[in-house]
């Protein structure tokens, strides 16, 4: 009877009941190997949470464009990897005028954005007549209005020459996907890969040194 | 007579191998018969049981959705995405349909009322205060999974708003540094929001968000039970108990405030009738009209705008922009500033020093308010360290931040009292532009970034001057609360 209360009252602190180690090192095994299953059965889970799958990654195969059909000042739209590739056939007027906001935009030389090394200057083209770029806004990612026409007509100010705006969160850019200072979109428009094939063929998705 | 005698030795019989088995009396006492709340509750006390109410008309509606609805946004031989033609399918085909549809995506628009109306209550009269704090703590965590479902739940139907509302919010991860373009891949489960993403949306709409929502209410309640519930007046019922234990101003929620809730709920009912059968796009509000087309990778609406619950902090997130975060570095130097000049502790002294030179470093880099280049710009795993994160970055943690913000409240309130009843001129005064400042910010949500009151007043001043006063309405409570002149509480609850 005593040694009872005795062992109850040694048990709070630490087990005084008689140890078996041979137990123990059954249990830390099992609960070892327990956790090395559980970890081994987390793998597909969390692979297939965080990994796109293999038919994602896969789709991403280059898209040609035909600039034939494409009238100076008017501009067409090719879908790639999910995404809309503008494709803008500038007219002169609207190389020249490239040159006017050079002051009130935040990246005018595109140090900061992301673009091939081929596309350089303000025109931001392999040839500065065709503008391609990805019309995706670099602040959240929505697609970007065409305002071509000049002037206050625009809505967009006096002085408007002609660019994108953002019917999201307002960004704006000019007509080579150049952003204006304090706007949230933090850099110019992307420029995906791309290379001429013909005059009037246009790869998008490769360099000229992968075709 | 001796019949019903039999019935009832029957009943009490059956009732007694249950409780032996399982606490069913002790529970339907402690939770409804004997759990004694104020007797002093106002119209502010419907809203809890109305929650859970629309809670309970969420879950329903959604199983019948689940029956029809199919999450697959590949293009049917009509050409339509099949998760978009199965909604239209519900919405024209199913028996009824239309109505399980409206109720469950005019009941989201309810929940946030509701919800809404319940936190008001909870800040007007103090409900957060001591003891209460993990009641609100578990009450914000079902707002963050409430913003969750209604946000999940807003891609399913695969129209223009979806897939550009998905699209610009998982964008918004991508602002992170360092983890952010992976982890904007990870919630996607591909490169652009596309079938992958619908279905795992799906998953967490229909099935892992629930069950967390529904764990939390029930912490909810089990703490509201444990501390018994605040009342109009702030002042604890418990202090003053009659010989039985029993507070002298407390009445059994059965069969007292299960009458005034069931008044309540046919209230609610017939309004959420009516809007259902009248009105249940809410005129664009509670179902936005571009969400009547199929989704369209290519072509982002005219105006996109998230729906009405979430424009306050949507809001917030434009106002962010670069020019404003001198403005926002000046008012966290304030608040840090305060905090100095009130602490004794030397680590709290410290931390402010910390917090108004990073924050001055991650808005500005080493340039002077952002105006100037950097004089150098070293560039460590994508961060340029010379120039400071984005704006764009900074929007998304205002965003973030302002809804986490409520989460402090039970420690930012330093008043005597609890309730607005006893609060002097100065706190009703920051609560007034508190609520002027988030309804504004909702309605500018709500419009295009050029929009102008009137077309004068430009709403980008508007909504700055309105984030200002929203953060310090939380920033400066610990100071304003404490210098309020506030009327001694009563002794008990005060109740016509």
């Amino acid at each position: 009877m005593s040694d009872n209360k005795q062992d109850a009252s040694g048990g709070e602190s630490c087990c005084s009941c008689s140890l078996d180690p041979s137990r123990r090192v059954l249990l830390a095994a099992t609960a070892g190997v327990g956790a090395v299953i559980g970890a081994g059965v987390a793998v597909p889970f969390v692979t297939s949470f965080i990994e796109p799958s293999e038919r994602a990654k896969a789709a991403g195969a280059p898209v040609e464009a035909d600039l034939s059909k494409i009238k100076p000042g008017e501009m067409i739209t090719v879908e790639w990897q999910g995404k809309p590739v503008w494709i803008l056939r500038r007219t002169p007027e609207m190389i020249a005028a490239l040159q006017k906001n050079e002051t009130a935009l935040a990246d005018p030389a595109s140090e900061r954005a992301e673009q091939p090394e081929y596309v350089k200057g303000a025109g931001r083209a392999i040839k500065d007549e065709f503008f391609v770029c990805l019309g995706v806004c670099t602040h959240l990612g929505c697609t970007p209005n065409s305002k071509f026409v000049l002037g206050a007509e625009s809505g967009m100010g006096q002085d408007w020459a002609g660019g994108f705006l953002c019917p999201c969160h307002g960004s704006q850019f000019d007509l080579a996907g150049r952003v204006f200072k304090s706007m949230p979109a933090p850099t110019n428009l992307k420029i995906p890969k791309h290379t001429y094939l013909s005059d009037t063929r246009l790869l998008i998705g490769k360099d000229s040194g992968e075709a | 007579m001796s019949y019903c005698k039999i019935v009832t030795d029957k009943l009490q019989q059956v009732l007694g191998w249950v409780d032996e088995r399982f606490p069913l009396t002790a529970n339907y006492k402690s939770h409804l018969s004997e759990y004694y709340a104020p007797k002093n509750f106002n119209f502010w006390y419907f809203f809890g049981s109305l929650a859970l109410l629309v809670l309970v008309i969420q879950i329903v509606t959604g199983i019948f959705l689940v029956m029809h609805y199919k999450p697959d946004a590949s293009l049917n031989a009509a050409g339509v995405p099949v998760a978009f033609a199965s909604v239209e399918y519900i919405m024209r085909d199913v028996m009824g349909g239309k109505f399980i549809r409206y109720m469950h995506s005019t009941g989201a628009s309810m929940f946030f009322i509701v919800v809404y109306l319940h936190m008001f209550r909870g800040i007007i009269y103090g409900s957060y205060r001591k003891p209460r704090e993990l009641i609100w703590l578990f009450g914000m965590g079902i707002f963050l999974c409430l913003m969750a479902e209604a946000f999940f739940g807003y891609l399913l139907p695969w129209g223009q708003m979806s897939f550009w509302g998905a699209q610009v919010i998982v964008n918004l991860f991508e602002a992170i540094p360092v983890i952010g373009p992976d982890l904007s891949i990870f919630i996607r489960g591909d490169y652009v929001v596309s079938d992958a993403t619908l279905n795992r949306f799906f998953a967490f709409h229909v099935i892992a968000i629930p069950l967390v929502l529904i764990g939390l209410v029930a912490a909810h309640l089990i703490a509201l039970h444990e501390v018994g519930s605040n009342n109009p007046d702030g002042v604890e019922i418990k202090k003053h108990k009659d010989a039985n234990g029993i507070p002298l101003d407390g009445i059994p929620f059965h069969p007292y405030y299960t009458v005034k809730d069931i008044f309540g709920v046919s209230i609610f009912l017939i309004v959420f009738a009516i809007i259902i059968f009248f009105a249940p796009e809410g005129g664009g509000y509670f179902l936005e009209f571009n969400n009547f087309f199929p989704a369209d990778s290519l072509k982002t609406p005219a105006h996109i705008a998230p729906v009405w619950y979430f424009t306050p902090f949507y809001s917030m997130l434009r106002a962010t922009t670069s020019d404003f975060l001198p403005v926002l570095w000046a008012f966290i130097t304030l608040v840090a500033g305060l905090t100095f000049r009130a602490t004794s502790c030397v680590w709290v002294k410290r931390a402010c020093v910390l917090a108004v030179v990073g924050v001055y470093w991650g808005f500005f880099g080493l340039t002077v308010f952002g105006f100037t280049p950097p004089p150098i710009d070293p560039v460590i795993l994508g961060v340029h360290l010379g120039r400071g994160f984005d704006a764009k970055f900074w929007g998304v943690a205002m965003m973030g931040g302002s809804v986490m913000l409520f989460g402090l409240l039970p420690w930012l309130d330093q008043s005597p009292v609890k309730s607005i009843r006893y609060k002097g001129g100065l706190y009703k005064t920051a609560l007034a532009l508190f609520v002027l400042s988030f309804v504004l910010l909702g309605f500018l949500g709500t419009k295009a970034p050029g929009y102008a009151f009137f077309g004068l007043i430009p709403g980008g001043p508007v909504a700055a001057v309105s984030t200002i006063l929203y953060l310090a309405f939380f920033g400066l409570m610990p100071w304003y609360s404490r210098m309020d002149k506030t009327k001694p509480e009563p002794e008990r609850v005060t109740s016509k």
